[in-house]
Parts: structure tokens; sequence; C-alpha cells
């Protein structure tokens, strides 16, 4: 019952705060969101569970209860936490507070609202990580979009109407394509619960059968490919990926952190759970496609992220290339490459809501994100410059920082991958080239705006970042390292959850 | 003929029990339309009896406490299993002319809530009017109508039942007799409305004449042989189905809904849209399952199913194109209930003789039209609101209204994304369930069809949420300066409802089923 009192808990403060004065409703938020952190951390430390929760595994905190029973097929409230989801809620619960303080500084009308969607996403954050029955997890997977639509909509940009309808006209239309590729699959199969599973299982048990007289093998396929094509969207993979900076650059910073933080990890968490622990055999029957994708995302993302000015559309672009490592993780199939690319998903979190949120802190202070438009920042405010040259270090992937720990699993479980007729060796070795334009354009943004003489265009007095805004900052550069010095703190967790899907994989 | 059929000695099992005696007496499975009927005649009594004073909060609430009455009272029934195979089958009264089963209480449940509604939110739409009594009155006594409608079984009832929901109807929408747009759409109705109610009862005396009884279970068992009568059956039928297209506004009589719904009050709009449309569906529900046996029906060439297939492709795909390129809200939500219609036509299209999954499918629009029952009328009193402020008709009009109407704005916000389908709301488990039925049930093209009418929707729902939270607000909202707390209730209530019908979807959609697998026994 933790689980369901922290849902409860985040959607009755995320009502209070919404009714809270505009004053103080930011402190509100942030001492309310400190409670699913804790409780998120408490969590952890009792977390029980063993294996994947979806081959049959432990669950710790499960619930399960029959919700409608009707048709032939019984809809649960099923919840519980593997390995796999438990270091997401973790991640959901540490940004939070974070991009709520955040948020302090740069939002400064209908305060109450913000805030209140903020943990209302929260709460559904949480859910999608939880949710162990399909309607249940897709109910919070589609009520986390809401408030990123209006996030992105009311207190986004100039471009913030353009920006906030892409990305509800494109996130929405993946999950249609998704759900009827889910319901394809439930419909073929002799389950009668919508639960992942007992759906998992059944596939595993060989039991798909044909519907409407499509035999077993095309609708394992057709599902396979509608549910990878609704997750890339969310990942967001090249070619389905230009939703991402128009939402990103319209954003306010807190939105962002969470949309690169979590919001972006909801796809891979789904692919995971879904293309890739339910459907092995077609994962790999179509391992060179989609290795050959994961390679082109982290190649072309950083070459796009290199042709930008905006040093926010900088770090959109560059999330695509991330994302890419861990697609490529995925679809190795090995201990280290799903569980490097899950260990991936909480770094780039990390180091991403990092770099939005420095970039948010530079730009409350000289109202302008144009790499042209500024230099020598490093003199003005050296707290902050030197926290976003840690992160773009985290980025870069320098050792003993979450990144390396995270690319590094990857590369070593992808490189060593029986999948893809042996090619996985080339794509790993392509996908590296990713990380020296990383570097490329890490560094020369960085060289161009915050070192140099002290040059600024906009007419701003330039002042060290107040405190508030570098805190937070520092709370996720300590995570960023101590998880890079002690990965283990999740990847043990991880590999345990991983272990039966790789299993499940080669054959 | 006795008045009432089976004798009260036999064990009434179907009725709820008094607590520690016997069961009720037979007729109080009449309580429902009853307790409509004698509040309407409490409100025209109130009325007369106090002709001087201020009587519109006391109307109001008379009104809405009638209905919530008969809510609990449906629903009571409806949990005691009245009326159920499993407790003794339907309870007919008065030969046969009125059947209380599943079906028949729970769109008197839909009714009621409707009526409910539009009650608590007439108070202050109808506050600078001098006489307000027999609007109330009309507008229960319609729901009374409509009632009746879901609880007749004899064609001849039928059309006297459907005579008592059009009849008010008519002078509701014309209500506001300063108001030329009122009176227009009265007038426009009542023409559209005289010309279907010839067509329908032409229909049933055609079909009379092909059975020889307008009793529904009569005409059943009739219509297994026709022979060479099968012709003027199957025009019955058809003139018959014109009829119901009219009171659901369907095509191909769908064509007055959006100028009625347009120019009748909002809350008239909000009583028509919802309860009347619903009450429609009861209706054609129970006489196409069981005066047409769909196995005999198809035998002799009257296929309805492909009737309704059609017409439901035709509803959904017409009212979804027509409003997404409305610039006026009323007019989109209008052209919205004839896309709905369409939806819950899919409850009689996607049937088959002998079809497994027939209750499921239909049990799913019936559960579809309660779940619209509260996102429809909510929406439809949200306009009311708007217009009681005056703010103006077009999307553009609305531009900013979050920003100084938050609560009523996320109110707004749930009805429109409710209606479009989205999780969390309400409106998403009643569309999947309906299509997942339709696919279960071999019609996966119509639930293809559906589902992607139901993206289009998202379009125009969005519209308005766009218009609400995004835009910049206008100089028009300076127009905004009351709090009509009433009107605000009510909305608040049909949001807060549409979105825990959600966790709540199961009493609902096993109700909806079990009630229409029933018809199908």
């Amino acid at each position: 019952m933790i689980i369901e009192a922290l849902i409860a808990f985040t959607f009755v403060s995320a009502m209070a705060v919404l009714l809270a004065p505009d004053e103080w409703a930011g402190r509100l938020a942030f001492a309310l969101s400190l409670v699913p952190f804790l409780g998120s951390l408490f969590l952890w430390a009792r977390f029980d569970g063993s294996g994947n929760a979806l081959t049959g595994g432990e669950l710790a905190f499960e619930t399960q209860i029959d919700w409608i029973d009707v048709g032939g097929y019984t809809i649960q409230w099923f919840v519980g936490l593997d390995g796999i989801s438990l270091p997401l809620v973790v991640l959901t619960a540490f940004l939070v507070p974070l991009a709520i303080v955040s948020a302090w500084t740069p939002i400064d009308e209908r305060q109450s609202q913000f805030y209140g969607l903020i943990l209302f996403m929260e709460a559904n954050l949480i859910g999608v990580f939880a949710a162990l029955d399909f309607f249940a997890w897709f109910v919070f997977w589609e009520a986390v979009l809401l408030p990123m639509y209006f996030l992105i909509g009311v207190w986004g940009g100039p471009r913030r109407k353009y920006a906030a309808i892409k990305f509800f006209v494109y996130t929405n239309a993946a999950s249609l394509v998704m759900f009827l590729g889910f319901m394809a699959l439930v419909f073929s199969l002799p389950v009668e619960t919508f639960g992942l599973p007992e759906v998992t299982q059944s596939i595993a048990a060989g039991e798909l059968g044909s519907f409407y007289g499509i035999p077993a093998e095309t609708i394992g396929l057709v599902s396979f490919v509608a549910m990878f094509a609704g997750f890339a969207v969310k990942v967001p993979m090249v070619p389905v990926h230009t939703w991402l900076p128009d939402a990103h650059v319209e954003a306010p910073t807190p939105a962002s952190v969470l949309l690169a933080g979590v919001l972006l990890k909801m796809g891979t968490y789904a692919l995971l759970r879904f293309n890739f622990t339910m459907l092995p055999e077609q994962a790999s029957a179509l391992a060179v496609p989609i290795a050959a994708l994961a390679v082109i995302s982290v190649i072309y993302g950083a070459m796009l992220a290199l042709a930008q000015q905006d040093l926010k559309r900088i770090v959109a672009y560059s999330s695509v290339s991330s994302m890419g490592y861990v697609i490529l993780g995925l679809i190795a199939f090995t201990v280290y490459g799903v569980g490097g690319a899950t260990f991936q998903m909480v770094a780039h979190g990390l180091i991403s809501g990092l770099m939005f949120m420095a970039v948010g802190v530079i730009y409350n202070a000289t109202h302008t994100r144009m790499v042209t438009d500024m230099s020598g920042l490093a003199d003005r405010m050296p707290v902050a410059v030197w926290i976003l040259v840690a992160g773009a270090f985290a980025y870069m992937g320098l050792p003993l920082m979450a990144g390396f720990a995270g690319e590094f699993y990857v590369f070593v479980g992808s490189f060593g991958s029986p999948v893809a007729n042996g090619l996985m060796p080339v794509f790993t070795a392509l996908a590296m080239f990713g990380i020296v334009i990383v570097a490329g354009y890490l560094l020369f943004a960085m060289q161009r705006t915050l070192f140099g003489p002290f040059r600024l265009d906009t007419d701003y007095e330039l002042g060290r970042a107040p405190r508030r805004e570098t805190l937070p900052l520092a709370a996720l550069l300590v995570a960023i390292i101590v998880l890079g010095i002690a990965p283990d703190l999740f990847f043990e967790m991880i590999r345990e959850a991983v272990v039966p899907v790789v299993e499940g994989g080669v054959n | 003929m006795s008045i009432i059929q089976s004798s009260t000695l036999e064990p009434l099992a179907a009725l709820p029990a008094q607590t520690g005696g016997a069961p009720l007496p037979e007729w109080t499975a009449l309580g429902p339309i009853l307790a409509l009927v004698a509040t309407g005649l409490l409100l025209l009594g109130w009325d007369t009896v106090f002709p001087n004073r201020r009587t519109n909060t006391e109307l109001s609430v008379i009104a809405a406490v009638g209905a919530l009455v008969t809510l609990a009272l449906s629903g009571w029934y409806l949990a005691a299993g009245t009326g159920r195979p499993a407790t003794g089958g339907a309870i007919t009264l008065f030969a046969e002319a009125i059947t209380i089963d599943g079906l028949a209480l729970f769109f008197t449940a839909i009714v009621a809530v409707v009526t409910a509604l539009v009650a608590v939110a007439s108070r202050d739409y109808l506050d600078d009017h001098e006489t307000p009594g027999e609007f109330y009155s009309l507008v229960v006594l319609a729901a009374a109508g409509m009632a009746l409608l879901a609880s007749a079984s004899s064609l001849a009832t039928i059309f006297v039942a459907l005579e008592m929901v059009s009849l008010p109807s008519y002078a509701l929408v014309a209500y506001l007799k300063e108001d030329r747009g009122s009176v227009e759409a009265g007038m426009k109705y009542f023409l559209v409305g005289a010309v279907s109610s010839a067509i329908f009862v032409f229909g049933i005396s055609l079909v009379y004449a092909a059975t020889g009884s307008l009793v529904l279970s009569d005409v059943a068992a009739a219509f297994g042989d026709l022979d060479d009568l099968a012709g003027v059956a199957g025009v019955g039928v058809v003139m018959m189905i014109g009829g119901f297209a009219f009171k659901t506004a369907s095509v191909p009589v769908h064509f007055w809904a959006p100028e009625v719904y347009e120019g009748a009050p909002a809350p008239v709009s909000a009583f028509l849209s919802s309860a009347s449309k619903a009450a429609g569906f009861a209706v054609a529900f129970r006489v196409f399952t069981e005066a047409f046996p769909i196995a005999d029906a198809v035998a002799v060439g009257i296929d309805w199913p492909l009737v309704f297939a059609v017409l439901a492709v035709l509803t959904m795909t017409l009212g979804n194109f027509a409003a997404a390129v409305q610039t006026e809200v009323k007019r989109m939500l209008a052209y919205s209930s004839i896309g709905h219609a369409g939806y819950a036509l899919i409850g009689l299209a996607a049937l088959s003789a002998g079809g497994s999954h027939n209750g499921a499918v239909m049990g799913a629009s019936m559960a579809h039209l309660f779940v619209y029952g509260f996102m429809n009328t909510g929406a439809f009193l949200f306009i009311a609101m708007v217009e009681s402020w005056g703010v103006g008709r077009t999307f553009e009009d609305y531009a900013g209204l979050g920003s100084v109407a938050p609560m009523a704005s996320v109110a707004m916000t749930v009805f429109m994304f409710s209606l479009a389908g989205l999780p969390p709301f309400g409106g998403f488990f009643s569309k999947y369930f309906l299509f997942a039925g339709a696919v279960f049930n071999g019609f996966w093209w119509l639930a293809a069809i559906g589902a992607l009418n139901s993206v289009l929707s998202l379009y125009y729902y969005s519209r308005v949420v766009k218009a609400l939270w995004i835009e910049e607000p206008t100089d028009a909202l300076s127009a905004v300066d009351s709090r009509p707390t009433a009107l605000y209730g009510a909305v608040i209530v049909a949001a807060v409802a549409t979105v825990v019908v959600l966790p709540g979807f199961g009493p609902v959609i096993e109700t909806a089923e079990a009630a229409a697998t029933a018809l199908f026994g």
C-alpha cells in the first residue's frame, strides 16, 4: 500500500497547491514534494523484490485487486516494483523537488496552477513506473501528457502554442498506435487479464494464437512494430524526434528538466517492458534495423546538436543522441547491454536535468540562450558555470560520473552481443563516434559562452546566481558523482531484473 | 383484463424486500417514473399556490430533489437486481405495456442524473425570469416521459411516451420568448419533430399490419412467419428507424440538432442532447432486440443491424467533420453530440444473430451514454454559464477564460478530454469497451472507423482547451463579473463524476452489460 499512499499523497498535494495562493504555492509545492522523495527513499531501503516483474519475479510493495470485470477480461489495479522500476521512481521523486525549486525564479504568473500541474504529473509518473496492469499503466501514461501540454502551452516561450500542440499531437498519435498494437496482442492470447506479467508469460509459453484469421506470427510482428513506433516517438528516436527540440526550447526550465529527465524515460522504460521483455523473438528478428536506428539517432542527434546556436536546443538534441545509446543497449540483449541501458536512463535523467537547469540559470541571469550573445560568463557566475562544466563532462562520459558508467555498460554489452547476425560490434563502434561529437559540441559551446573575455549582448546586469538556483544544481551533481563512483547502488538490482529478459531474448 | 397482470400473491423476489418484511408490491417497480411524475405535478402546483413570490430557487430545489429521488430509487432497484433474469426476470405491467428491467432502470438513472444537473443549473440561468414554474415542470415531465420511454414495451406506449417527451421539449426550446433564435429553434424542432412522429407512427402501423400486434413480444413471435408481409414489415421497420434517428439526432434526421441546440437555452440543449438522446437509444435498443429478433429479421431480408451500421458510420463521420469546422463552441458541441450518437449506434450496429458479444456491445453503448450524460451535460452547462456572463459564442471569445474562471475551466477541460476519449477520464473506458465489444463481435471495421473519428475529434475538443488556457485573455472577459453558484455547482459535480467514473467504471459497465445481455436472453 506504500505506492498507493505515495501516489494518493501526491495527488492530494497537487490539489492543495492548486488551491493555494500564488505567493507561497512554490514553497508549499517544494515542501510537499519532499514527502514522495522521502517515500521513494523508504521504498529503496525496504526494497525486497527480486527478478523481473514481468517474468514472474518477486515484486516489492505489490498490490493486486480486481478493478473492472467484464466481457471475459479483468482489469486490475496492479502495482509493484522491481529492479527496473524502482530506480526510475527514485529518479522521478528526486528530480521533482529540484525542478520545483528551479521554477521559483522564472515562473511569476499563475504559480499555483504551475506547481499543481507539476505535482499532478509526478503522481502519474510514479504510477507509470509502478503499474503492472495495462489499463492502470495506460491511464497514468496518458495522464502525464496533459500537464506537460499545459506546462508548455501556458508558461512556454514565444512559440509555445505551436510546440504544445505538436507535442500533444505527436505523443497522442503515438499512444494510439501503441494501444492498438498491444490490444491486438492481448486479444490473440488466451489470457483473462491485462496484467503485464500474465501477458508476458503467456507469450513466453508460446500461446500467441490467431485473431480474425491473422496468423500468430503476423500478429506478433505487427504488435511489436506498432508498439515500437509508439514508444519511439516518446524516446524519441530519429525520424520521429522532431517534436522534442520545439517542446524543449519553448518549455519553461522546470518542465524541460522533467521532460528530459523523466518523460523520455517513459519511452525507453516502456520499450524495455513491452517490446523487449514481451516479444524478445520479434526484437531479435528486427535487431538490425533497430540497432541501425539507434546508431542513426546517436550520430544524427549529435550532428544536429553541433549545428545549434541555442544552448537549450543543443541539450535537447543531445538527448536524442543519448537515448540512442539506451536503445542500442536494449537491443543487445546482454546483461550489460540491457542493464546498462536501464542505468543510463537514470544517469541521463540526472545529467540532462542538470544541463537544462544550468542553462535555465544562465538564462535567468542573461535572458538569452544564444551562444553568440555571450562569452566569458565563468568570471561573473563561477559556481553555476563550474557545475555546468562538470555536468557537461558527465555528459561526455567522464569516468567516476554516472554517464560514464551507463555508457560503458552499454558499450560492453552491445559489443559482445550475439544479436543482429554478429553486426553489433560494428554498430557499437559507429555509435562510439557519438561520444566524440558530444565532446565536440559541448566543449565548443562552453568555450564560446563560458570562457574568454566577458561579453553579453543583452541589457542585464550579470551577477552571481542566487543560492536557491545553484543548490539544486549541486544536488544533482552530487547524485551524478555518487552514482558514478558506486553504480552498484542501482546496478545490482537492475542486473537482477534484466537477467530474465536477456535469457528470454537469445535463443 | 386486470390492470396489474400477475397475481400479487407470488413471491416477488425481483423487487427489493422491505426491511425484515415481505417484498414490495409489484407496482412499486414504477417508483422511479412515478417520482418524476409526482415532482412535475408538485412543481406545477407550487407555482399555482404561490403565484406572487419568487419561487425560482424553491422550484429548482424541488425539481432536483425529485430527480435525485428517482436516481436513488432506480439505483436501489438496479443494485437489488430488480428485473434481472436471476431474480425472476423483467416485471411487466399493464398487459405488457410497460416492462421494468435492467435497461429501463439504467436509462431512468441516466435521465435522472441529467435532469438533476439541469434543474440545479437552471436556477441561475432563469434568475431574471418572472415565471420559471413551467420551465421546471416541463423539464421534469419530459424526464418522466423519457423514463417511460425506456420502460415502454408496446408500440402504443412507446408512441405516447415519445410524444410525452417531444411536446415539452418543443416548448422548452422556444422558452426564451423574447429571443428570436430560441423561437426559431423551437419552430424548427417542432416541424421536424412532427414529420418524424408522423413517419414513426406510420411505421408502427405497418408493423402492426404485418404482425397483428403492438406488444413487442407478440411482434417478435409473429416475425418468424411473415410470409409475403415481410415487405410491409420491412418498410415499417425502416420508417421506425427514421423516428429513432430523430430522437437520437442521428443521420438522416440529424439536421435539426445544430440549429436547435444552438438556439435553445443552454440548459435545455444539455437536457435534450444528453437525456433525450439516451431515452431515444433506450427505446431503440428495446424495440429492435425484443420485437425484431435479428435471426428472424435477417432471414426475411430485414437486415436492420446493417442499416444501423451504415447510419452509425455516416453519423459519427458527419458529426465529427462538421464539428471540426465550426466557429462557435455551442454549435461544435451540437455536432459532437451527433458524432456521439454515431458511437452509441455501434451498440445496435455491431450485433449479429447469435453473436457471442451482443450483450457486451450494447452494454458498452449504454455505459457510454451514461458517461456521456455527465460530460455532455456538463459541457453544455459550461456554455450556459458563459452565456449568462454574456461573453460571446466563438472559440475566440473563450480565449483566456481559464484565467478568470479557473474552476469552471478545469471542469470544461475535463469534459472536452473525456468526450475525446482520453484517459484519465470516464469517456476513455466507455469508448474502449464499445470498440472492443465491436471487435469481438466481428465488426472490427466499425471499431476502426469509430477510433479514427475519435482521434479526429481530439482536434476540435482541444481547440476549446487551447482557447481556455493557452490563448491570451481578451477584453470581453471583463463581462465575467458574477459567480452563479448553482451553475458552478452543477458543472463541478458533473466534472467530478466524469473523473470518478473512471476508477468506478466497474459497477457501471457490469450493470449495463447485465441489462443488455438479458435482452438477448
